[in-house]
Parts: structure tokens; C-alpha cells; sequence
């Protein structure tokens, strides 16, 4: 092999394995709903989290979430707490399990779990309505719910 | 808002007090419906006192009217300004139409369409010969399989909807009033059993939005209390009917879950199921929701 090709292998390799140190959604620890540890095993990108946040098809945490830090975002929904404060309220490991699956913290709340793939009642291939195969792949991956975290510490009041 | 009074430990108190702080939003929007129509005005009752069943769930029921915006709600006041009428005109050319083979139409049978009248606000209905429960689409279907002789139509096909349309206005005005009891208790409860299920990889049920959101906003949706007096609906997201079957298909997809089929047994169930929860509020006829 030609350390010209030798060099493209590792770099395959590279993106489609993940990061060593990334925790995968069966392996999360929850303590009292709180994960101490990032899941990726570095800090997040706070700019990077908003996109996440108010994309429809990644987070779309402002269907439920006002976030008065961000108002740009047309039409945020009512349903669930406004997210000022967030980062005074919580501890980043609480707000990191909240937004893995925040039915650990709250005891069958309505906010979806981002980073879970399995245990689901018909669970789907993504919106197509078809039959979906578990473990599903997590809503937001490791990376993106660190840039969600990221962003949720930055909101003081 | 029950959902987050759930909670665990010392954060109780925080997010109880947010959630309560989130349920002052939006709540339907106070009007009558009194609808324009060639024979007179049709008064519609769009808010009454809830069913039994759920009396301690919500103080009143609500037509779907009521959370959409002024706009929408106009284009129902007047039969020339709902879009809808286009597909009851349709329906009515499908009754006179020979369609059949042996040259019958639904006309041939059936007479007018007014003779249709009632039939709506009792469905889904459990037939008294089969023991079957059965949505409006089903008896559409054992009229043209078995009395006309032609394959059956497809649930949500262009000949159904109009057909429901057409049959569905000829109740408007009247009371739905769907039996739960006796041989349709079964079903009831399974369509019950269903409406509280969470599906998918989102874990939503149909209460967690339609029961314990309903007022509130999921971005710039409305979310109403999930009734389906309604149906058929024009939807102006969709420029054409839904039915109710295929309003359930796309909400459970919604959920990121394995949708059932139109048609199939368990959204009849939950057709009759979330029909009984708006016994007492009118049969809109056709309306018209976005």
C-alpha cells in the first residue's frame, strides 16, 4: 500500500468511527437525571448549539421552548419552560442529562429524549412512518448535544 | 401541564413554578359559528359541556374552530367562501353517476343524499349484522364492492373523500353522538388504550398534545383538543380534504413512530374513541382547519 493510500484509510477511518472518548446513548450514567461527564469528552460550540436548537430538523427546541436570548426565532412555542435562566438553574451535568433524556429527570415529561435509541412503542424510520429498526439512530448526536449544553450554560439571567 | 408537577427531588419546586408560568397562553378564541348555506343560516355548536367520560379532564369541549386563526375561521361561515364545497359538488356527481355494473348509482338505491342525514353524527357505528365496527369509509365501500360490483376504493382515495364529504354534510348541524356502550365498548377502549399510548421515537400520545397542551402553541401550530366533528376537513396546508383516518397517520408519523394504516382496525378504534369525545358538539358538514 502507498503511504498515499495508507494516509486516506486512516483518514476513512477517522470520520466514520467516533472519537474514543465519546460516550454512546446505552453507555450514558444518569445521577439523580444529571451526566457529570461531556459526551464527547470535550466542551461544546455554544454558536454551533443555537443552529441545533432552532433547525426543525435537528433539535427544534424552540417548538416547545421560548428562549429570550434568542429573538430572532419566529413563532417559539409555549408548551414547555421558557429557557432564560436555564444556566443559573441548572448545573451543566443536570442540563446535559435534561437534554439526553429529560425523563430522568422529570418522571414522564413530554419533552422527547435526544439521546436514547431504543425501548420505543412502534418506533419508526425517522418521519417517514415506515418501521424503524432499534437501536434508531439518537435524535441529536454526542457532539450536537455538547453544543446544546454549550449554549444552555450561557443562559444567566 | 400535569406532566411536569412529576417531578423528582429538590427540582420539583423550580419547574413546577415554570410550567405553571407557561399555561397562561392562548386559549381558544372566544366565537360562534353560525354558517351561511343555501337553505339558511346553520347554527353550529363548536363549545358544550364535555362528555361524561370526560368530565374532570376539561371544563368544555372545543371544535378545532376555535384555535385557528381569523382568516380560517371565516372561510367556514359561508358555503360560497368554503373551499371545501367543491369536493361535496364532486360527491354529489359521483351519487348520480352510473357507476356501477349493472348501471346503479348510489342515487338508485339511496335516493337523494339527504337521505344520508344523521348517519354522520353516529359515526363510527358498531353494525348491528357483522358486529363490525365501522368507520363512514367502510359502508361506502360495502355499497360499491357488493351492491355495484366495482373494486373498492381506496380509504383516503379522491372518490372516498368526496363521497364522505358529500354524506358528511348532510349531518351538519346535528350532534355527534357516537354509542360507546354495549357492543362498541370493546373498541372504545381500545381506541382509548391507543389515544394514551406514546408512540415513536418522540414518546408523544395523542394527550400529551390534544389533552394536556391543547391552547398551547408548538410553534406556530395551534394545538387544539384533537376533535374531529370537523371531518372531512379542507386543509389549506394540504389544498385539498383530510379525513380523519389520514389526520391520525399523520400525527403518529409525527412522532417519529410506525404509523397503522388508514382504514385499519386500530384508527377505527381510535376514530370512535376520539369521535366520543366531542359527543355533543355539531357535525361541521365539511370545515375548514390549516
Amino acid at each position: 500500500m502507498s503511504s498515499h493510500l495508507w494516509y486516506a484509510s486512516v483518514v476513512a477511518m477517522a470520520i466514520a468511527t467516533p472519537a474514543i472518548c465519546e460516550t454512546a446513548p446505552k453507555e450514558v450514567v444518569y445521577v439523580e437525571g444529571a451526566v457529570e461527564a461531556s459526551l464527547t469528552g470535550a466542551p461544546g460550540n455554544p454558536e454551533e448549539g443555537v443552529r441545533v436548537m432552532t433547525t426543525n430538523a435537528l433539535g427544534n427546541c424552540v417548538a416547545c421552548h421560548q428562549i429570550g436570548a434568542l429573538p430572532d426565532v419566529e413563532f417559539p412555542g409555549t408548551i414547555a419552560p421558557p429557557l432564560d435562566g436555564a444556566g443559573d438553574r441548572w448545573t451543566e451535568a443536570q442540563l446535559r442529562g435534561i437534554v439526553a433524556n429529560a425523563k430522568m429527570t422529570f418522571e414522564g415529561t413530554f419533552m422527547p429524549a435526544f439521546y436514547k435509541v431504543d425501548g420505543f412503542v412502534r418506533p419508526g424510520d425517522g418521519f417517514t412512518g415506515k418501521a424503524g429498526a432499534e437501536p434508531l439512530a439518537p435524535i441529536l448526536n454526542a457532539q450536537q448535544i455538547e453544543d446544546v449544553v454549550a449554549f444552555l450554560v450561557t443562559l444567566k439571567e | 401541564m400535569l406532566r411536569f408537577t412529576k417531578t423528582k427531588g429538590t427540582l420539583a419546586a423550580t419547574a413546577l413554578g415554570l410550567a405553571l408560568a407557561g399555561a397562561a397562553f392562548a386559549d381558544p378564541v372566544e366565537d360562534e359559528l353560525v354558517i351561511e348555506a343555501e337553505e339558511g343560516q346553520v347554527e353550529i355548536v363548536t363549545k358544550t359541556a364535555p362528555p361524561a367520560f370526560l368530565a374532570d379532564t376539561f371544563d368544555a369541549i372545543y371544535s378545532g374552530w376555535h384555535f385557528r386563526d381569523d382568516t380560517t375561521r371565516d372561510l367556514e361561515r359561508d358555503d360560497f367562501d368554503n373551499p371545501a364545497m367543491v369536493f361535496v359538488d364532486r360527491g354529489l356527481d359521483k351519487w348520480n353517476a352510473a357507476m356501477g355494473t349493472g348501471g346503479e348509482s348510489c342515487a338508485s338505491c339511496h335516493q337523494g343524499p339527504e337521505s344520508m342525514a344523521g348517519l354522520r353524527a353516529v359515526m363510527p357505528r358498531v353494525d348491528e349484522k357483522t358486529g363490525k365496527l365501522m368507520i363512514m369509509e367502510d359502508y361506502v365501500n360495502a355499497c360499491v364492492t357488493e351492491r355495484m360490483g366495482l373494486e373498492k376504493w381506496g380509504v383516503t382515495s379522491e372518490n372516498m373523500k368526496d363521497m364522505l364529504s358529500l354524506i358528511s354534510l348532510q349531518s351538519r348541524g346535528m350532534a355527534v353522538n357516537v354509542k360507546i356502550d354495549g357492543p362498541a365498548a370493546p373498541y372504545w377502549e381500545h381506541g382509548k388504550e391507543i389515544y394514551y399510548t406514546r408512540y415513536g421515537q418522540l414518546e408523544m400520545s395523542c394527550a400529551n398534545c390534544h389533552e394536556d397542551n391543547n391552547g398551547q402553541m408548538i410553534r406556530a401550530d395551534h394545538l387544539s383538543q384533537g376533535q374531529v366533528n370537523g371531518f372531512p376537513t379542507y386543509r389549506l396546508k394540504d389544498s385539498g380534504m383530510v379525513t380523519a383516518q389520514q389526520r391520525f397517520v399523520g400525527c403518529v408519523r409525527d412522532t417519529r413512530a410506525e404509523t397503522f394504516k388508514a382504514g385499519s382496525d386500530d384508527f377505527k378504534a381510535l376514530e370512535l374513541y376520539v369521535a366520543s369525545r366531542g359527543n355533543g358538539l355539531s357535525v361541521e358538514g365539511v370545515s375548514v382547519r390549516h
